[in-house]
């Protein structure tokens, strides 16, 4: 009877979030636009299975991974399994202490980002754009390896308790000077991934194991310490895509530039 | 429809391979690491399964519903012409997408404990809600705003990285002189406004309209809707957090 009570209840708030949309849509479609949509019934068709697919997805979450999740992120944070036996605890630990932390934090914040909805979508939509030039799961991983390194980096900041915005503005100048130099077809691309990184799937349990890590390690407030994960997963996507075309051009340049040194007609190998 | 069904098969293997990396990870360390056996294995399978059928069943209706509408829409505005009701449209979709996010009602939750921890406002029920709904209006209205920039771009063809590189300076300028408490959260809350249904909307959107517009290319103008609106939350929350 609860478990019933649960799907309600998740069906109702995806309804609730589904609702402005849809509302916006065909309230300009109807309104402002005045034309039939292409294909109405194939669209709805569609529009169903995002909102079913989307209740499903979230219960499931809800039922399986997230308190998983949530519960593991305790334990690798509690002080028994940090000091494991040692009864003097020190007041002010060394940062090597919390290596586990690490690995979960960069494997959790890739695998999440590989299975996150919206990164999907996007690349669905950048290989089509590019004519397969940025492939989907090139670009999935690329934004991965950044998330999985910025929460790495983000855990280390609340364990030494640096302050957040010169980690950020640091970021933030990597990538004014990547943006100079990246291909200019990238760019945009880039800056979009950060932001379709941390979403259902990754906020969640990145949140937990922030304020996890903010409330067990000496010194720290969860409040002021425990935010800002969150922005370390969307700032390091930006610098990992940009520096994945760059390599890849970096690349293809080396390759063209091979067969001349050699003497060779260029385009002869392959 | 054996063709609908194999395609439909295709599409649930994806989600199965998508979904391997977070269960060996936590399959990894629950074993190796925590040296436990897992607790609750019966729900874990059908969450499981159901987050498969989910992300199978999003995935068939992007490439049915979210991206032809996004995409029709745009071209129904660039025929029609008129650029008033394109930004209308544009505000509209960004406000009342990020107004309901459930990601965004809980950060404005705890944001509101912060502050009154903080002694920025009075601690107490009331204080404590006003101050939450309004960091919610604030940011839903820095999303609208946000993805009518966003838009305007697009039609204007002005490039992307000069208007996001200013806005991060502008974000660079106002941390010294934001207060300590609303950092983290303004900075946190570029990242949660972008849910999973807008994100293929606003890019079909995007790509769409560049599509449409001559002299544009959808690589290059088309994506960049979703960086404004992971930017400006920053600037407008710490306003808040400044002006309260």
């Amino acid at each position: 009877m609860s478990q019933l009570h649960d799907w309600l209840g998740v069906f109702l708030a995806t309804i609730r979030d589904v609702l402005p949309i849809v509302g916006i849509l065909f309230g300009f479609q109807v309104l402002v636009l005045r034309q039939p949509l292409p294909n109405l019934r194939r669209a709805l068709t569609g529009f169903f299975y995002v909102f079913l697919g989307m209740a499903l997805f979230l219960e499931g979450l809800e039922q399986a991974l997230f308190p998983l999740g949530k519960l593991m992120a305790h334990q690798l944070t509690a002080p028994e399994f940090i000091f494991e036996g040692e009864l003097a605890r020190a007041a002010n630990p060394a940062w090597t202490r919390y290596f586990w932390v690490y690995c979960f934090a960069a494997l959790i914040g890739f695998s999440t980002t590989i299975a996150e909805p919206s990164l999907i979508a996007v690349a669905m939509k950048a290989e089509e754009v590019s004519g397969g030039a940025v492939s989907v799961w090139g670009l999935r991983v690329a934004v991965a390896l950044g998330v999985a390194f910025g929460i790495a980096l983000g855990t280390l900041r609340i364990i030494t308790g640096t302050p957040l915005e010169y980690y950020i503005i640091a970021g933030y100048v990597v990538v004014v000077i990547q943006t100079m130099f990246a291909p200019r077809i990238i760019v945009p691309l880039a800056y979009d991934s950060g932001g379709v990184t941390t979403s259902t799937v990754t906020v969640p349990l990145v949140t937990a194991l922030g304020l996890g890590l903010a409330s067990t390690v000496p010194g720290r407030s969860p409040m002021l310490d425990g935010f800002g994960l969150i922005a370390f997963a969307s700032l390091f996507p930006i610098i990992a895509v940009m520096g994945y075309a760059q390599l890849s051009q970096w690349r293809v340049r080396r390759q063209r530039a091979k067969p001349d040194e050699k003497g060779q007609q260029p385009g002869r190998e392959e | 429809m054996p063709k609908q069904l194999s395609s439909f098969w295709n599409v649930l293997k994806e989600s199965l391979r998508d979904l391997a990396p977070i269960l060996l990870v936590i399959a990894f360390f629950q074993f190796v690491v925590v040296k436990a056996p897992i607790p609750d294995l019966g729900s874990l399978i059908v969450g499981t399964l159901l987050v498969v059928m989910g992300l199978t069943l999003f995935v068939r209706g992007l490439e049915l519903g979210l991206f032809p509408i996004g995409e029709a829409m745009a071209y129904a505005f660039a025929r029609k012409g008129s650029l008033f009701w394109l930004l209308l449209f544009a505000f509209a979709l960004g406000f009342a997408t990020t107004i309901a996010e459930p990601a965004l009602i809980a950060v404005a939750d705890e944001a509101a404990q912060v502050a009154a921890e903080g002694k920025l406002i009075a601690d107490g029920e009331a204080a404590r809600a006003g101050y939450a709904l309004g960091l919610r209006v604030t940011v839903a209205v820095s999303v609208g705003f946000a993805i009518l920039i966003g838009v305007l771009r697009i039609v204007k063809g002005w490039p992307l990285h000069y208007l996001i590189i200013a806005g991060y300076l502008g974000v660079l300028v106002m941390t010294p002189f934001a207060p300590r408490e609303i950092i983290g959260i303004a900075y946190d809350s570029g990242g949660v406004t972008t849910s999973t249904i807008t994100v293929p909307l606003v890019t079909a959107l995007g790509v769409g309209l560049a599509m449409s517009i001559k002299g544009r290319n959808p690589m290059v103008d088309g994506f960049g809707l979703i960086a404004f609106a992971s930017l400006t939350p920053i600037i407008f929350v710490m306003a808040y957090g400044m002006i309260i």
